[in-house]
């Protein structure tokens, strides 16, 4: 009866609100059958809170939707999978300890008994008809990430999915897996599924999507058709305006000394295996040196030695003369380093005040005989907020902050001291684009004047803006390090991916 | 329906306390008709009888400050993220320790003994929680186990002691012989029960205030006890303040201890305690780990312990409403603290949209 013309999903006019912030601000989504269709936008845009709208996960204020031409209306995820969309988070829900087959049919069957070697057979065969190379009886924990986001999708097709939809699937995967991820949705397109792609990595969109859908400030700006449209102008829609290039800097001098020296360095992870292997890298007075990787290669250990919360079981660790190696956290700052950490929530006292916080390092200066002077960390933190333009009052909980300025706390609390070597962890992780244009240029300002930095990052578009040298590291080593001018993403996925240089 | 987690307002903190003392009574109210007495008379004799007099104000007083002292004790150790719940231990040991020392003050003048049976009392409770303290910092053994099972071993102990070296050797009680006349605390108004152990509570309820709020140690304490991943990032020491956390709070209920052996009971009997260290937890929790806060609730504390014998005499419903009533309060106060991170939203029923 339906027009065979009527799009999988239509959303009209989604608007959906927490308490004070507009999430969804009258937004229109329009998905066809057969499309790989990208929502791409900043962190914060809105993207993901509209598809979990879709997925029944939240109920909108206003609006309408139907799927396939009928009007829906979901209340919990379990009405839009019994519709046919599927989706898969950054966060998987998977049972670790269960097989492929039993994480795919559970809560797929119904009735007792299960069969399970029937089950098996039937997602094996599942498995076969999508294209997706999984082993049904492989358990989940003996699995790769990339392979786990398959059973995933797997568990979407196996409830008849029509209309899947993959929030940010690249961000965990190696750029090899990512390939392999586009193919398969290359032959699930064909076979007539629509695909909503949640990114705001442009090359990706660019390389797989027929169309793109455009979120900023939780309206869909525009959609138009990808072969008709440029990166750049992505790039312009989703940021309002046009990125502007990383200005053109002078190499630092050839002959600078070495301010942060990492010897024949070895640590473990929190299970008591080896994290760090034999690691060594030197860091120049004046230079930002950007260590590259997927996420854990040894990036938050290392992190954690030169910060003082880990400690080493071989090697050592050198700032200048000054050996902090296995020093504590308040020795490591004596030698002047300062700590931009990955988990900002972690460095922090959320119930304290951004005062407090600010003052929390060095509580010996603003405390004369143990008595603390509050006018004095008052003060501190008026002068700090100023000079580092933190929407925040002293008095304020840094819990209530946004992530963009209890970055900028944490930047403030360390740059003021103007520590000889920076340490800085996934320092735009979460931020918008302003935020994060801030603390990029916070970090280039501490390199002009002087300091050794040392910038860890998975987000290799940051690293290749801002690094004099870029160091890769795979499975706690470090791979390579190359020159700005001879790294481009290739190379590096390549050596992230432990191929040999 | 969707239960949602946020933060709970401002307002919400200070209005817990109050709303938790009313749905206990409106709970115990069930348990007051099935004792054929009138809820409403009941809670009269409960909150409002003690006020009446002097007397009996001045016996509020007196039940409060064991709890003053206990609830300043967990207080304290909560705040620093020292889950202490053997108060009770520290107390028990305190009291010996303040026995100990009292005994042999028959020749000394009290301005010797007093202040020597308090440092007693302080060091025995700071000596009974450094066991625990110690494992938890450099084992990482859970102290809630451990301080709670000390608290039975104190206990044991004391009977030990009762019914061998100290047993009274007149009255042949299991109980100490008095301590000397220069240890008993002075009392603060003639004729009454009031005592010294009333004034030195405040003062320590002052004093934590003013540690926790003024000073940089406290900072750090409540910086451990708020996120310890971020006080060891920000060049605190951990385990080192946590220790200290843990060894003053220990202290502290040992003075509870010393307070009720000088200025109750003139000897140690293995009933000195009767759970003040427990409901220390509770004058702590309901007091929102505020010293003043907590200085408030071991005042209503003891209204209420005050009132339950009113009632008892007056209606003739048995004594141990109180302990219900007070028991009833902790665990609508931790199922407030609990809710109050939650709110619970009506949505319309599914096709209504």
């Amino acid at each position: 009866m339906q027009p065979p013309a009527s799009p999988a999903v239509q959303m009209r006019s989604i608007t959906k609100r927490f308490g004070a912030l507009i999430a969804n601000d009258a937004a229109d989504f329009t998905l066809r059958r057969g499309q790989i269709h990208a929502l791409l936008g900043e962190n914060g845009a809105g993207k993901t809170t509209l598809m979990r709208v879709l997925y029944g996960f939240y109920r909108p204020d206003t609006g309408s939707i139907t799927v396939n031409g009928q009007p829906a209306s979901f209340s919990a995820p379990r009405d839009a999978i019994t519709q046919g969309i599927g989706m898969v988070t950054q966060h998987f829900a998977l049972a670790l300890p269960l097989t492929v087959t039993e994480n795919v049919v559970l809560g797929a069957e119904r009735g007792l008994p299960l069969d399970l070697a029937a089950a098996q057979r039937r997602v094996q065969a599942a498995a076969q008809s999508f294209g997706i190379d999984i082993d049904p009886a492989a358990r989940v924990r003996d699995l790769s990430i990339g392979q786990r986001q398959r059973v995933e999708i797997l568990k979407a097709l196996y409830r008849k999915a029509t209309v899947l939809i993959l929030d940010e699937p690249t961000a965990v995967l190696l750029p090899q897996e990512a390939d392999e991820l586009f193919r398969a949705l290359r032959r699930l397109q064909n076979q007539g599924l629509a695909v909503v792609f949640i990114s705001h990595k442009l090359h990706e969109v660019m390389a797989i999507t027929d169309q793109v859908t455009v979120m900023r400030n939780g309206r869909t700006v525009n959609t138009v058709d990808t072969a008709h449209t440029t990166q750049a102008e992505l790039a312009r829609l989703m940021v309002g305006r046009s990125l502007t290039p990383p200005p053109a800097r002078p190499a630092p001098p050839a002959d600078q000394p070495v301010a942060l020296r990492l010897d024949q360095v070895s640590a473990q992870d929190n299970k008591g295996l080896p994290a760090l292997k034999a690691l060594s890298l030197a860091v120049h007075v004046g230079e930002i040196v950007g260590l590259a990787g997927v996420s854990g290669n040894g990036q938050v250990e290392l992190a954690e030695v030169l910060s003082g919360t880990r400690r080493v079981t071989a090697g050592r660790v050198l700032v200048e003369d000054t050996d902090i190696t296995n020093a504590d956290p308040r020795r490591v700052m004596q030698a002047g380093v300062g700590r931009i950490p990955e988990d900002r929530h972690a460095s922090v006292v959320g119930e304290m005040t951004v005062a407090q916080n600010m003052a929390l390092e060095h509580l010996g200066e603003f405390s004369p005989r143990g008595l603390l002077d509050k006018a004095h960390i008052t003060r501190h933190a008026e002068q700090l907020i100023t000079t580092y333009q933190i929407k925040a009052r002293p008095d304020d909980r840094i819990r209530t902050l946004s992530g963009g300025n209890m970055q900028k706390v944490i930047l403030a609390r360390v740059l003021e001291r103007a520590p000889r070597v920076l340490v800085v962890a996934q320092p735009t992780r979460g931020l918008d684009v302003g935020a994060g244009e801030y603390v990029h240029g916070k970090l280039l300002e501490q390199r002009a004047r002087g300091a050794a930095v040392l910038l860890i990052s998975e987000d290799l578009e940051e690293i290749l803006a801002l690094a004099d040298r870029i160091a890769v590291i795979y499975e706690g080593e470090i791979r390579a390090v190359l020159p700005r001018a001879e790294a481009d993403s290739q190379r590096l996925g390549l050596l992230m991916s432990g191929v040999r240089a | 329906m969707k239960i949602e987690r946020r933060a709970a307002p401002l307002w919400l903190r200070a209005v817990i306390p109050l709303l938790a003392v009313v749905l206990t009574f409106a709970v115990t109210s069930a348990l007051i008709l099935l004792a054929r007495a009138n809820p409403l008379q009941a809670y009269y004799y409960f909150l409002l009888e003690p006020l009446s007099n002097r007397v009996s104000i001045i016996e509020v007083l007196v039940k409060s400050t064991p709890l003053l002292l206990t609830g300043a004790a967990v207080t304290l150790a909560f705040a620093g993220g020292f889950w202490n719940i053997g108060a009770e231990g520290q107390l028990l040991a305190g009291a010996t320790a303040a026995t100990a020392v009292g005994l042999q003050m028959h020749t000394a003048s009290p301005l010797i003994a007093i202040p020597l049976m308090l440092l007693a009392g302080f060091a025995a409770g700071a000596a009974w929680i450094a066991v625990p303290a110690l494992m938890k910092v450099k084992l990482a053994i859970d102290e809630v186990v451990t301080t709670l099972l000390l608290n039975s071993v104190a206990l044991l102990g004391v009977s030990a002691l009762l019914n061998g070296p100290w047993r009274d050797p007149i009255s042949q009680w299991p109980q100490s012989p008095e301590i000397a006349a220069a240890a008993i605390f002075p009392r603060l108004i003639p004729r009454s029960r009031l005592h010294l152990g009333f004034l030195v509570a405040v003062l320590v309820i002052l004093l934590l205030w003013f540690l926790l709020n003024r000073t940089t140690l406290g900072l750090q304490m409540r910086a451990v006890g708020l996120a310890p991943q971020a006080a060891r990032f920000a060049g605190i020491p951990v385990e080192r303040t946590l220790l200290r956390t843990a060894l003053l709070s220990g202290g502290i209920a040992g003075l509870a201890g010393v307070s009720e052996v000088a200025g109750i009971h003139y000897h140690l009997i293995d009933a000195i305690s009767g759970g003040h260290g427990y409901t220390g937890i509770i004058v702590a929790t309901l007091g929102g780990l505020n010293p003043l806060g907590a200085g408030l609730a071991a005042l209503f504390i003891g209204l209420v312990d005050t009132g339950s014998q009113s009632v008892s005499r007056a209606l003739g419903v048995p004594v141990y409403l109180g302990d219900v009533i007070l028991a009833t309060l902790l665990l609508m106060t931790l199922a407030l603290l609990l809710l109050q991170r939650y709110r619970i939203r009506w949505t319309r029923d599914r096709g209504a949209m």
